[in-house]
């Protein structure tokens, strides 16, 4: 399978898109596109199962190289492995979701599916790559679209948020470009020359001083996409300015790109540093995770409800990196598909209810369950699958990441996991409270009685997400099953330097 | 010579055009100026050969040549940008005649194997230039700004025929190619070194020595501003890496620190700066200075990749800022408004046009898919090869804070309202050919790995 046909095809319709003439044309286009986009993460998924099953225990598969800057043995490098699959599966959803909300787009309907097909495209090259350099390309490409869609599409400060969107991910992906040539200046390849490729240099072995250095900056570089504390601030204001599909696209993808990059990069790279730096981690997660919670209760505006506990959830996905153990690293990389599935599914009733009412304010809202029933259920559903309901998939990513906590004796960890723990009971209040209020109870504005419910289109974004939380959530192990080999072989990394770490000290 | 020889011959053919006794439309005489740059510029990739001429006075080998058709397409792009403003104007020629004039100045710069030789290029390649600022004659501001040119060209032309005479009075030699031997380090040729260093430095525009730029810059006609940015900056780039690396190769421990603080100051102070302008030209002024500093950076990894990243970052770099500059250009001659806050709601009226200056932006910005982004990331790279990551980190960050700057452009464009916004440009299809040129550069050339390969094959380190 040509896994360039991934990148290929969005950057193919994104410039489709631009000769296409009325609305009608560049919807269907972009439809199409992200149909196409679907029914291709399908099938790798099960060209991956069969390659599996036939055997083929390759670290990553369908791989395919070519040559790009040969001077700095800088390579187009790709290849998938169980989690960049999970990831892909979860891009083509939201993708695929993300547009159909946007159906009804109609200023400037061209340049709007131009940069949303563009950021795919960004988003998928950077889960395939295996090349360091290739991964950080297609990480910026999927930063600047997000500037151009909050700013002209947004609303509320959206210039402000825009702004502090982009500074602070370029911000990330700066200190993660210094990580990147700190690794690279530590390799030698049999010719000589250093390397960028993902595969080599985790047979190699990076200095420990060398570690120390670049860990952090990879980490943190990274971990500013992922929500980490401190640097989580630009969420709230991205994701409540940014139009519908562009938050779900945010949520949904682009915070992933920075839980990814910290497993994949950081820890698999660097795995001395990471155990270095793993309470440090353990520390700043769970603080997401408490702080995220305690600042959801305190909203009232129903998107920065969802954007503030997105820190708190994507903190679960840095605590199960931090953690280092099979099962939390398969619980991390669970919770960002679930998580990425859910906000998104969060975002869409939201965006449904604001195209309705015109507000996001909980305490305008009230008893749309009897107004628009298939919308008042979506936003059950998503609330639901938030706090953690057996059934969905939040409950399921957020039991692995705990149990692969508890593998830890030592008190410090319990007390984070614990701590983790008790965050989820804060969710429930304020889930339950916005949901009791806005969804259930009695109307509280007249005008909202006349509202029509969910279009074919908004039905199909919705059932899109709610099969995936509850293809999870019933049957996680097909999940548990594509991701924990490759999170073993990480894993493997990481004991496989413990040893020696030890014995260094 | 073939270089210099064919200019020479178009800037004679002009000469005798002038001179003939019939009158010449504009329009027509413009093409066939463009006609003559391009045979130029195509002319200059054949016949390449190496050797020295003038006992060692003038020397060319292929990094040279390939130096020399950088500088010829960037003036081909300029000329055709110019068309909007040079079709009404009185003194056409003489323009071109000025304008061919520097750029032989410029490759008897960049071919120089001596002092003195490098150092008459100069003077040609300057002069002339602060005559082409002075072309709006008719607004004080132009006259001010070959002022201030002329004045801080002669200052710093001072300041380097010091450094050269002390270095030639500590070693006997003006040949570039000899004078690394005979350089030991002794105080009286560091100081000769800084001075060479400052006079380097204030031609290029690196803080402390940029106070001239922003002025300059704002009162010159924009072709002029942009050919000042774009050409004399990257002529000098390229001698200043030659220099460094092959005749000050044993003071390099000094260079080192010297070239690393003068890159960190210069980017800083000219982002800072930039954040501060409302005047698009004055804008880029301090945006250029800013790229300089990155350049620099690239110079202090001294190595042959350092080389080859800053002839490749020159070469995305002449295609990012002309087109930034095309269309600054093209919509200051026709409505005459040169303010950031005139370009709000810019997309409305005029979409190509924005997405040309977005494009643009975001290449000199180093954002992906642009080239800029892999001209930039070279640069970082070259320079991290020291293993001085703190340097490295600095113009990281530094990238960020001129993101800032250029997503405000970005932002003015697209996301303001504006009551009234600059109306429909068309600008014929001149502009919108070098405009066309600019853009496609800019797509293509991080997609096309050979050339960054070919750069690298012909580039030398220290």
């Amino acid at each position: 399978m040509n896994l360039s046909l991934l990148v290929l095809i969005p950057t193919l319709t994104a410039l489709a898109l631009l000769f296409c003439k009325g609305l009608k044309q560049v919807r269907s286009v972009a439809l199409i596109a992200a149909v196409v986009q679907f029914v291709m993460a399908g099938i790798l998924l099960c060209n991956y199962w069969n390659e599996r099953t036939s055997g083929n225990s390759e670290q990553m598969l369908f791989q395919y190289r070519a040559t790009w800057f040969a001077p700095l043995n800088i390579e187009y490098f790709v290849g998938v492995d169980g989690i960049s699959i999970a990831m892909i599966l979860l891009t083509a959803s939201v993708v695929l979701s993300g547009i159909l909300v946007s159906w009804k787009m109609e200023s400037m309907s061209k340049e709007f599916f131009f940069l949303l097909i563009f950021l795919s495209a960004g988003a998928y090259g950077f889960f395939i790559s295996l090349d360091l350099f290739t991964m950080f390309f297609f990480l910026e490409v999927a930063v600047i679209p997000k500037f151009l869609l909050i700013g002209i599409w947004g609303s509320g400060k959206k210039e402000y948020s825009a702004m502090k969107l982009a500074l602070m991910l370029m911000g990330g992906s700066a200190l993660v470009f210094v990580g990147f040539l700190g690794v690279y200046f530590n390799t030698t390849t049999s010719t000589g020359m250093h390397t960028f490729d993902l595969l080599k240099i985790s047979q190699m072995h990076i200095p420990l001083e060398a570690q120390k250095i670049f860990f952090p900056l990879v980490f943190v570089g990274f971990g500013i996409f992922g929500a980490l504390f401190p640097f989580h601030t630009w969420v709230p204001d991205g994701h409540s300015s940014a139009p519908t599909a562009a938050s779900m696209f945010l949520a949904g993808i682009s915070m992933k790109l920075g839980g990814y990059g910290c497993l994949r990069v950081a820890t698999y790279l660097m795995p001395e540093a990471a155990q270095e730096y793993s309470t440090i981690i353990i520390v700043l997660a769970s603080i997401a995770i408490l702080y995220g919670a305690f600042a959801t209760m305190m909203q009232k505006d129903l998107k920065y409800i969802n954007a503030y506990s997105s820190v708190s959830h994507c903190g679960f996905v840095l605590l199960g990196i931090g953690m280092l153990t099979k099962t939390a690293i398969t619980g991390a990389v669970m919770q960002m598909v679930s998580h990425g599935l859910m906000t998104a599914l969060f975002f869409a009733a939201i965006g449904m209810i604001y195209d309705r009412t015109h507000t996001r304010i909980v305490a305008q809202l009230g008893g749309l369950l009897k107004v628009m029933p298939f919308i008042g259920t979506v936003f059950f559903i998503a609330g639901l699958c938030s706090l953690g309901l057996p059934g969905f998939s939040g409950f399921v990513a957020e039991m692995t990441v705990f149990m692969g906590s508890w593998e830890h004796v030592e008190i410090f960890y319990r007390i984070a996991t614990i701590a983790g723990c008790a965050s989820i009971v804060v969710t429930a209040v304020y889930i339950l409270r916005a949901t009791g209020q806005a969804i259930m109870g009695p109307v509280v504005d007249k005008h909202h009685l006349e509202l029509q419910d969910a279009k074919w289109n908004e039905k199909f974004a919705a059932g899109i997400l709610i099969i995936g939380i509850i293809a999870i959530g019933v049957a996680p192990f097909w999940l548990n099953d594509l991701i924990s080999p490759s999170s073993e072989i990480i894993m493997n990394k990481i004991l496989s330097v413990a040893t020696d770490y030890t014995n260094y000290h | 010579m073939k270089f210099e020889l064919l200019v020479t011959l178009i800037l004679f053919i002009l000469l005798f055009l002038k001179l003939g006794n019939k009158e010449w439309k504009n329009e027509s005489l413009l093409s066939v100026v463009n006609m003559l740059l391009l045979v130029n510029l195509i002319a200059g990739f054949f016949m390449n050969q190496d050797g020295e001429l003038f006992s060692g006075m003038f020397r060319t080998n292929l990094t040279v040549e390939f130096e020399k058709n950088i500088l010829n397409a960037g003036t081909l792009i300029i000329s055709l940008q110019a068309t909007q403003w040079l079709k009404n104007h009185k003194h056409l020629l003489e323009f071109y005649m000025l304008l061919l004039s520097t750029l032989i100045g410029m490759f008897f710069m960049i071919s120089s194997g001596n002092l003195l030789m490098f150092y008459l290029g100069l003077e040609l390649s300057t002069i002339p230039l602060a005559a082409m600022s002075n072309f709006d004659l008719e607004k004080r501001q132009s006259s001010e700004a070959a002022m201030k040119m002329i004045m801080s060209s002669a200052f710093s032309s001072g300041i380097l025929l010091f450094g050269i005479s002390i270095v030639y009075g500590t070693t006997g030699t003006l040949n570039l190619s000899e004078l690394s031997a005979h350089l030991d380090g002794s105080p009286l040729q560091l100081f000769a070194f800084i001075l060479l260093f400052t006079g380097f430095a204030f031609k290029m525009s690196a803080v402390p020595f940029h106070l001239w730029t922003a002025d300059v810059y704002e009162g010159s006609p924009v072709p002029v501003t942009s050919y000042l940015s774009v050409i004399s900056k990257g002529a000098i780039i390229f001698v200043f890496v030659s220099v460094l690396y092959t005749t000050f190769k044993t003071l390099a421990e000094t260079w080192y620190h010297v070239l690393s603080l003068t890159a960190v100051l210069t980017m800083i102070i000219g982002n800072l700066f930039a954040i501060r302008q409302n005047n698009l030209k004055r804008f880029l002024a301090f945006s250029s200075i800013a790229q300089v500093g990155f350049i620099l950076i690239g110079v202090s990894g001294s190595s042959q990749l350092g080389t080859a990243s800053v002839i490749y970052f020159i070469l995305i770099y002449i295609f990012s800022n002309l087109g930034a500059f095309g269309v600054v250009a093209l919509v200051s001659a026709v409505t005459g408004k040169e303010n950031t806050d005139d370009y709000k709601g810019f997309y409305k009226t005029n979409p190509m046009l924005s997405w040309v200056l977005t494009i643009s932006l975001f290449s000199l910005a180093g954002i992906p898919p642009t080239a800029g982004f892999f001209g930039k990331l070279f640069l970082l790279t070259a320079g991290a090869a020291k293993g001085n990551y703190l340097l490295i980190t600095i113009a990281a960050l530094n990238m960020i804070i001129s993101l800032y700057y250029y997503l405000n452009i970005v932002k003015a464009m697209f996301m303001d309202k504006n009551e009234q916004p600059i109306e429909k440009i068309y600008g014929g299809t001149t502009s919108n050919l070098a405009l066309l040129i600019c853009v496609a550069g800019i797509i293509i050339i991080g997609f096309i790995p050979q050339i960054y390969e070919y750069i690298y094959s012909i580039s030398t380190g220290m």
